[in-house]
């Protein structure tokens, strides 16, 4: 009767979503039983759409670096761009020279997260994965791993340790303060709050725009003697152009966040 | 969903918790402009330094956020 929205795929009559159909997607019926050791490894629309990110994120530096020139054609100079904002803003900015080894891994992460929160508003998808903590959880855990293990490799276990939680040149009271404070900070705060707000910010977002779609929904076919659907008809294209900046700069700050972290295990005097 | 007094609270943490960042990220924000306006050519670092920042106090709010699913 009138448009579907929403929770197609749970079937059934229309109706305002519940929060959990916004976000929980069922199994593919060909993957519904598989699991490890108990744990469900089901695959469904996240899991594809994660996939699909590699392969875009993939296919465009492999199609604009096929053939390079030196006068660049529109794809190789956009995805120059790319690699040339992460080397000198992020990776040489941040960590400094020896910064440049680093941008492959920068630009992977940020073009990754870029592509997953991009999903949010492309029609036909809708649909962030990165509003699922599974993806952020997994890319705070990888990032986590790896400033720890570059700064011991960088410093040796005891050395950098000890520059964590006892760094020269303080007055011994001062640690009574510092280093609990400091230990959390780095070994508990950093990881969960790396991963929490990329994914708080996505599912906000994908709260607000299913909010305002409803909206829209609701009240321009359901009630139009009201003026409220229209307000939402205007309002939800500035929402789309705020998600799409939120989602570019929650890349660029997970991103820039990376850098930090491996740049202070390299370098223990920041 | 039953309204019960947990809901509130949950409501209530984060709200409570986000006021504090709130103020320091409008702060922190509004100085780095200053500073990127009185110096632009120290714009990147003064940019980078602010995200640094915001990081930091956006944890607070965070942990409201977080905590406002236990509660």
């Amino acid at each position: 009767m009138t448009p579907m929205l929403a929770a197609v795929e749970w079937g059934g009559e229309w109706h305002i979503p519940e929060p959990s159909e916004l976000f929980e997607w069922p199994a593919f019926w060909w993957s519904a039983d598989w699991n490890l050791f108990g744990v469900p490894l089901y695959v469904n629309r996240v899991v594809m759409l994660t996939f699909l990110a590699v392969l875009i994120a993939a296919a465009l530096f492999l199609v604009a670096f096929r053939a390079p020139r030196v006068v660049p054609s529109k794809l190789q100079s956009f995805a120059e761009s790319i690699v040339e904002f992460i080397r000198e803003q992020i990776a040489i900015q941040v960590i400094g020279a020896d910064g440049v080894k680093w941008v492959p891994f920068l630009t992977t992460i940020f073009m990754f997260v870029w592509i997953n929160n991009l999903f949010e508003v492309v029609p036909g998808i809708n649909f962030p994965p990165t509003s699922r903590m599974a993806l952020p959880a997994f890319l705070s855990v990888m990032v986590y791993i790896t400033f720890l293990f570059m700064g011991i490799k960088a410093q040796g276990f005891a050395s950098y340790f000890k520059n964590l939680a006892f760094p020269p040149g303080v007055p011994w009271p001062i640690y009574i303060l510092y280093t609990p404070i400091e230990l959390i900070s780095v070994l508990v705060v950093r990881p969960l709050t790396l991963a929490v707000r990329l994914f708080a910010n996505m599912m906000a977002g994908h709260i607000i725009l299913t909010m305002i779609f409803i909206t829209i929904h609701a009240f321009l076919y359901l009630r139009p003697e009201l003026p409220i659907g229209l307000v939402a008809l205007v309002a939800a294209p500035l929402l789309i152009g705020f998600e799409l900046v939120v989602g570019i700069l929650q890349a660029y700050i997970f991103t820039i966040l990376t850098a930090v972290y491996i740049g202070g295990a390299l370098h223990p005097e920041h | 969903m039953e309204g019960d007094i947990g809901s509130i609270g949950a409501g209530l943490v984060y709200g409570l918790g986000a006021i504090g960042p709130g103020i320091g990220i409008g702060f922190l924000v509004g100085k780095a402009i200053e500073a990127m306006a009185r110096q632009p050519e120290a714009a990147g670092m003064v940019r980078t330094t602010m995200f640094l920042g915001i990081a930091f106090v956006e944890a607070l709010a965070l942990f409201g956020f977080v905590l406002s699913f236990i509660v």
